[in-house]
């Protein structure tokens, strides 16, 4: 039950004097302000929809809030690094306090940024803390997605949403990688020429691109003051209007619920957003920018003056970059060497194909699964409670599938790593995941899939026996069983709360249907049942009040030792065949 | 009840009478339970002596990193098992990140000990507009594109569309300076050249003393570079170096392939190799002794030194590109030629006929 | 000398002069030419005696009576002559001689021989044939270097040696289940008989190309680099991103991902 809100009056005119009575010590001191500036802009107005908006709780709900939190971060510490760094490729000695790279030459990005580790108090500290945190965004975006992947938070109205998000986990991971090769270390630099090298190896129009991002042969002298552009101004720029509009929309829709007591597709229970949301949002902020601060502290990332400045004759083992390239990378390191030599052209396939083909590939199919999904159901109500994802077992095996597939790529790029610390060879490495990539996921697919049924099985169990009660029964004759407790009403409910979409049968005839029509409809139809045909279907409500009677009522024969009591095993079985969801 | 608006019908009858889509019916709102600290004023007391406390602290460590900003010596280091930090460096960290992370938990503590807990409920409007908006809308925008004139001068708008679409042609245009355009003579003259000419001697890398050929063991390797690149500096100098790094290793001439054509391209063993990666590039010097591998450290590609630098691994797809070397008449080693293909990465313009492949000879 | 000034016109004298000349060129020479690469086998009999016993016991198997080498059959081991006594103190002290099993690469392990033993096997093999001597500590004490030279060695290290090692000596994956190994607590004598003698794949790096000199310099920068403070924080392990990238999943994400539980769980309720 909520506290009623003060209210004001909308006259245009004269604004009403507010009762003094009513209003808190608070509010009499803000009095005066409030009324001024509600006067000029219309505060109350504004702020009405929202001052009590309510957001439901659950802590995959934080995820998205992470990352939220981590580009704050970014931006301040991001702001403060500005302050220092000289974003040049001009070449000076090193004449400071990092006794181990005096005397040698380096560019003014790379000297400005040991300047920032050693000689301003908290510059290190501040370095660490915006890397730290850069890491935490993508890895919290990609986390988020996930869970949004997960639970059918793509589903009508939010696809919009999901694109935005699509475009901000892409520009996020350019972001990155344009940070990292701002203070042209060894090993940023050592990325920068692969970069070269991808961009080069684009048929036809390489080249072009390549003279085009360097202005002129690699490195040139301007990659770090165009990279540090895009990172500060056009990229940020970027994020925070799809920021913006992604969380607009949040607010719009309203945010979505996992299936419960009293919550359906037409309300959202929570606490309100002043003040529970305001307090644990804001209080998970600072919780963020704490860990965060005490990561940049305590744990070292990128010491850059033991990579020393950038020489392109000059290499470190295990050159590796940012975690959230590392699928790029793994692409690229286990591709066969495919190149096609056409009259005096070259065709770089084992370049291009990995480094673009493969970026394209993911973010491609991420954008486009909400509708495949879509054409699949042919749903096009709005869903606003989640699916728990055993109860969409091919959407789930999809991706668990893709996040195995990306695991391998990812493992693909420190195959050197894995060599050394797993004593294994290197190159065998590298060819069984030139297979694994490919048959890994299919196997995912499969064991997922059938997981998911495993899991509704369950809470079919649950449904029909009630759960297990570890009271143990002996009958007369002599067997036991354990008796089982009927599950409440509110659990019941979330179990069976979800939506099923039916497979379908191909059509008998065509009706008045055009060729390209039909033949569209027949494939639909196809995919529902590629989709749904394996999922369980939920018990009917007739099937529920049967077997609670038959709990009820019945006796607890542990006749088939299955120890579900009283069970006709022959009966189950066949509705259990006939709960395959069959037309 | 707060000022929430319904918007239609909700679900909630629907989860009770719909009894194919939900087989259960919605039992409703669980009831609110209390706290602890709902119904003991002790319990309540100590959580908000709890907040409180956080909310304390967090001064008092701002506090310490100002003092500490100024009073704690650069090289002070905290040697605390595996930590071997500057001391100031840890303190900033922990100070700060302490004091955030406080403020956060403090305020986490009050809202899910004191605030009211009661859940609220809200109707959820449909996504799209009303039916009265909609209407609303298009009329009023028929009527504009009426009042506009367009309709019944189509020229305006297509001419329009032109202008405003033409118009933005000089601004890609503006781009074009962004970098030199590869063409064929500017290729020529970049990628596919490289300082090293005859004559020029092999040095070390980063010392730049010329290299003696009988000072080079068998199994040696040697990171060298033109001698003339010390003529560049700055950007040129990378850029140069970028595509005129080199290997010089020496293998037993007996126990490795030397191709006809390449008879005279070494030195009693001594071969010369451009270390630029033919893959993307990264500079290679992982050398094998025994086996005669070189490999790159980027993505694992494995090119053969006793075999003309043919690839035997990895993504790599050309040979690494030999510079045929002699000795000068004081025994230094010198280039005989510059290299007889570009160095480096691909890129479609290449010509890669005439790169070494197996069974050239 | 009134005996020599008068034959000094002598048919002879031309004849004589020359091999007098020649005589005294080889004397300086072999007294002032640097004694590198073949260097004479400073060591006495006995050594050689001692050690030539300790190797027909523990290398013989593998590299022959003689130091021979087997290159056929089942059990095999290159040829040590010439490979001189640097290279065998290497290999013994560092535990890598004699390997406990065949296999890719030659783990180190604790030393089978004392330092006594190690000097008397290194003296035997150097007496096989001429090879680089166990260098001086002169050569590999990188005392009293100045900060520049140290940063030179630095520039010496990222240029020859990180490509294998990595950028601070962690080490590095090589083909086929080899790996370069980690320089961490390596002695400084070690790191230049390494260098010198190029064991198993590591390259050679000779004295005439890089020098005493740089090698010391390369010596000097390691340690100094292992034995600063972390800067940063916890090394996480010196492996670069992806270390760093792991543990922001786990130690970032992963701790957040508990508070995020924490805050949004139900709670205890009192009834």
């Amino acid at each position: 039950m909520a506290k009623p809100a003060p209210t004001v009056s909308g006259s245009a005119s004269v604004p009403a004097e507010t009762p003094a009575k009513q209003l808190g010590p608070v509010f009499k001191a803000a009095a005066g302000p409030a009324k001024w500036t509600d006067e000029r802009i219309g505060v109350a107005k504004l702020s009405r929809p929202f001052i009590r908006k309510v957001f439901p709780d659950h802590w995959s709900f934080l995820l998205g809030e992470v990352a939220l939190y981590s580009f704050i971060i970014l931006l301040l510490t991001g702001v403060f690094l500005t302050l220092w760094f000289k974003p040049s490729m001009a070449e000076v000695e090193y004449e400071g306090t990092y006794q181990l790279l005096r005397g040698l030459q380096m560019s003014q990005a790379f000297e400005s940024s040991l300047a920032i580790s050693f000689d301003i108090r908290g510059g290190l500290l501040i370095r660490q803390m915006h890397h730290w945190a850069a890491m935490l965004f993508i890895a919290a975006m990609l986390a988020h997605s996930l869970r949004i992947f997960f639970t059918g938070a793509f589903r009508k109205p939010r696809e919009v949403n999901w694109l935005i998000g699509v475009g901000l986990l892409s520009i996020g991971l350019v972001e990155g990688f344009a940070g990292y090769s701002l203070p042209d270390d060894l090993l940023s630099g050592t990325g920068l020429r692969f970069v070269d090298g991808l961009i080069r190896s684009i048929p036809v129009i390489g080249t072009w691109a390549e003279m085009f991002v360097f202005g002129g042969e690699f490195p040139g002298d301007l990659i770090v003051a165009r990279l540090y552009m895009a990172h500060i101004l056009l990229i940020p720029a970027l994020l925070l209007g799809l920021i913006g509009a992604h969380l607009a929309l949040v607010v719009y829709h309203k945010h979505t619920q996992y299936p419960g007591a009293g919550r359906n597709d037409g309300n959202v229970v929570g606490y309100p957003v002043f003040p529970v949301y305001m307090a644990k949002a804001g209080g998970f902020f600072f919780i963020v920018f704490g860990v965060v601060t005490l990561m940049g502290g305590l744990m070292q990332i990128n010491p850059l003056w033991t990579y020393g400045p950038y020489n392109p004759a000059e290499v470190t083992a295990g050159s590796q970059p940012d975690w959230y390239m590392g699928f790029v990378e793994g692409a690229i390191r286990i591709m066969p060497n495919w190149e096609s030599h056409i009259g005096s052209t070259t065709w770089s396939w084992n370049v291009a194909i990995p480094g673009l083909g493969l970026m394209g590939l993911m973010f491609g199919l991420m954008a486009a699964y909400p509708f495949i999904e879509a054409w699949v159901t042919g749903d096009k109500s709005e869903h606003h409670v989640l699916d728990r994802p055993r109860n969409a077992p091919t959407r789930t095996a999809f991706g668990v599938a893709a996040m195995t597939c990306y695991g391998l790529f990812w493992i693909g790029g420190g195959n050197d790593l894995v060599a050394t610390q797993f004593h294994v060879s290197l190159n065998s490495v590298t060819y069984f995941l030139r297979v694994a990539v490919f048959v890994g996921p299919v196997i995912a697919f499969i064991i997922t899939k059938r997981i998911c049924i495993a899991l509704q099985r369950a809470d079919e169990e649950r449904l029909l026996h009630g759960s297990e009660s570890a009271i143990i029964v002996r009958d007369p004759s002599g067997s036991y069983s354990e008796a089982h407790v009927p599950i409440s009403q509110e659990e019941a409910y979330a179990l069976t709360q979800h939506v099923e979409p039916k497979p379908l049968a191909p059509l008998t005839e065509q009706g008045d249907l055009s060729d390209k029509e039909y033949k569209a409809e027949q494939r639909r139809r196809k995919a529902t049942r590629f989709w749904f045909l394996d999922a369980l279907r939920k018990p009917t409500r007739a099937e529920l009040e049967e077997a609670a009677h038959h709990h009820d009522g019945g006796d607890h024969d542990g006749a088939d030792g299955d120890g579900h009591g009283g069970h006709d095993a022959k009966a189950l079985g066949a509705s259990s065949g006939a709960r395959r969801a069959a037309d | 009840m707060s000022d929430l608006q319904r918007h239609g019908a909700t679900d909630h009858e629907l989860a009770t009478v719909d009894s194919e889509r939900f087989p259960v019916p919605d039992p409703g709102e669980p009831e609110h339970l209390p706290r602890l600290t709902d119904i003991d004023e002790a319990a309540a007391n100590r959580a908000t002596r709890q907040v409180a406390t956080m909310f304390g602290l967090v001064p008092i460590l701002a506090l310490i990193f100002v003092v500490c900003y100024f009073a704690v010596p650069k090289d002070a280091v905290v040697d605390f098992g595996p930590l071997h930090t500057p001391a100031q460096h840890v303190i900033f960290g922990l100070t700060l990140g302490l004091a955030l992370l406080l403020i956060g938990t403090g305020a986490i503590q009050w809202a899910r000990q004191l605030m009211d807990d009661h859940e609220m409920v809200d109707h959820r409007h449909g996504a799209a507009s009303s039916n009265e908006d909609r209407e609303y809308v298009i009329t009023e925008l028929e009527k504009g594109i009426d009042e506009s004139g367009i309709t019944r001068r189509k020229v305006l708008g297509a001419s329009l569309l032109g202008a405003l679409g033409l118009v933005a042609l000089p601004g890609v245009v503006l781009l074009a300076d962004l970098g030199p355009w590869p063409t064929r003579k500017f290729l020529e003259r970049t990628l596919e050249t490289t300082i090293w000419k005859e004559g020029i001697r092999l040095v070390n890398d980063v010392t730049y003393t010329p290299i003696k050929a009988e000072q080079v063991q068998i199994g040696q390797l040697i990171n060298a570079q033109p001698e003339n690149l010390q003529d560049f500096h700055g950007t040129e100098f990378l850029q140069e170096k970028a595509k005129a790094s080199i290997i010089v290793v020496r293998m037993n001439p007996n126990t490795i392939k030397i191709p006809e054509s390449r008879k005279d391209w070494h030195v009693g063993g001594i071969l010369c190799y451009s270390k630029i990666c033919t893959h993307v590039g990264c500079p290679i010097s992982l050398w094998e002794q025994q086996t005669h591998h070189l490999l790159c450290p980027c993505h694992q590609s494995t090119f053969d030194l006793g075999d003309s630098g043919l690839v035997v691994f990895g993504p790599a797809a050309r040979a690494l590109p030999q510079l045929p070397i002699t000795v000068d008449a004081e025994g230094y080693l010198v280039a005989r030629d510059g290299f007889d293909v570009p160095t480096g990465p691909s890129y479609f313009e290449r010509d890669s006929r005439n790169d070494f492949k197996r069974g050239d000879n | 000398m009134r005996f020599l000034t008068a034959r000094r016109r002598h048919p002879a004298a031309k004849a004589l002069v020359l091999v007098f000349a020649l005589l005294v060129m080889g004397a300086l020479y072999s007294a002032l030419a640097p004694s590198s690469k073949s260097a004479a086998d400073t060591s006495t009999s006995q050594q050689v005696e001692e050690g030539r016993a300790l190797f027909a016991v523990s290398c013989a198997s593998c590299h022959g009576l003689n130091g021979e080498g087997q290159t056929e059959g089942t059990i095999q081991g290159p040829p040590l002559i010439g490979v001189g006594a640097a290279a065998v103190e290497f290999q013994v002290a560092t535990g890598r001689m004699p390997m406990a099993r065949p296999g890719p690469q030659a783990e180190v392990k604790a030393s089978e021989f004392t330092e006594e033993e190690t000097l008397a096997l290194a003296a035997y093999v150097a007496s096989l044939g001429p090879g680089p001597a166990i260098p001086e500590p002169a050569d590999y004490d990188p005392a009293g270097l100045s900060e520049e030279e140290i940063a030179r060695g630095g520039e010496l290290f990222r240029t020859n040696c990180s490509a294998c090692h990595n950028f601070e000596g962690a080490g590095g994956a090589l083909p086929n289940g080899k790996y370069a190994p980690s320089l961490f607590g390596v002695s400084n004598l070690h790191l230049f008989e390494a260098m010198l003698t190029g064991p198993q794949q590591m390259p050679v790096f000779s004295n005439g190309v890089l020098t005493v000199d740089d090698k010391r310099a390369i010596i000097g920068y390691l340690n100094e680099l292992h034995e600063q403070p972390s800067r940063g924080g916890l090394a996480l392990g010196g492996l670069g991103p992806v270390s760093e990238g792991l543990w922001a999943w786990l130690a970032g994400l992963g701790v957040l991902v508990l508070f995020a539980i924490w805050i949004a769980a139900k709670g205890v309720k009192a009834r």
